[in-house]
């Protein structure tokens, strides 16, 4: 199994990011949503940038997550800011 | 389909038709729609871009529709979700609940609209001729959710 995952970014979130989604290989095994977001931004000035400052809320495989959910080969990660539906 | 995330415009009485009519062991509905306001804290609007996540939106809004459906005595939920470009005016969002009497239906669309609002992935991006401007989340519908969550 490839090690490879989705992450979208969605609304301000992706316009400061700039794309809306990419695949990344996963950097080591037991990683989770919250070190995942630390990895994107150490690695990216312009992710550490995008992030800063904004509430990031997590979803992994379309549910609702936090920064404790555990993140795993072929899973699909969204970072967006708070809804604003309805 | 009890649940629709759709970029054209619905027709609140045709929704409401297709659920009620011929319906004897129906005694109360209540429909609620949202739409789109022309001013934004004192100014005037022009469009708002509806984006969301779609799969994500989908799911979310199929899990409170489940939720209305096991915590109060209704006959039927529907609701419809648009995307997309829309102007003052337009309407955004359709929640229709019906039961054998009142109650439930006001709750459950209640309760529907209360958590659309602080779950289900939908963004508000407001257009005005001083450019374009994303919609801060508000605590007002944060609490309006909690309010569910004491009983």
């Amino acid at each position: 199994m490839s090690g490879e995952i989705t992450i979208l970014y969605f609304a301000r979130l992706r316009e400061a990011v700039g794309i809306p989604e990419e695949r990344i290989s996963l950097p080591q095994v037991g990683m989770t949503a919250g070190s995942l977001l630390a990895h994107l931004a150490a690695n990216d000035e312009a992710k550490r940038t995008a992030f800063d400052g904004i509430d990031i809320k997590i979803a992994v495989n379309q549910q609702q997550a936090d920064p404790t959910t555990p993140i795993k080969p072929g899973d699909e990660v969204a970072f967006f800011p708070p809804v604003t539906g309805g | 389909m009890p649940v629709r995330i759709q970029p054209h415009a619905f027709d609140a009485g045709a929704e409401l038709a297709a659920l009620t009519q011929g319906r004897g062991d129906i005694g109360a509905s209540v429909t609620f729609v949202g739409q789109m306001r022309e001013f934004s804290d004192g100014t005037k609007l022009n469009a708002m871009t509806l984006e969301h996540y779609p799969a994500m939106a989908q799911a979310e809004l199929e899990r409170i529709e489940m939720q209305a459906r096991e915590r109060f005595d209704v006959t039927d939920l529907e609701i419809i979700h648009r995307y997309g470009e829309l102007h003052p005016g337009d309407p955004i969002v359709l929640v229709i609940a019906t039961s054998k009497s009142r109650q439930p239906a006001f709750d459950a669309a209640s309760f529907i609209m209360d958590y659309l609002k602080t779950s289900a992935p939908f963004w508000k991006k407001e257009s005005s001729p001083e450019g374009e401007t994303w919609v801060d989340a508000r605590k007002t519908d944060d609490d309006a959710t909690a309010r569910w969550q004491r009983d």
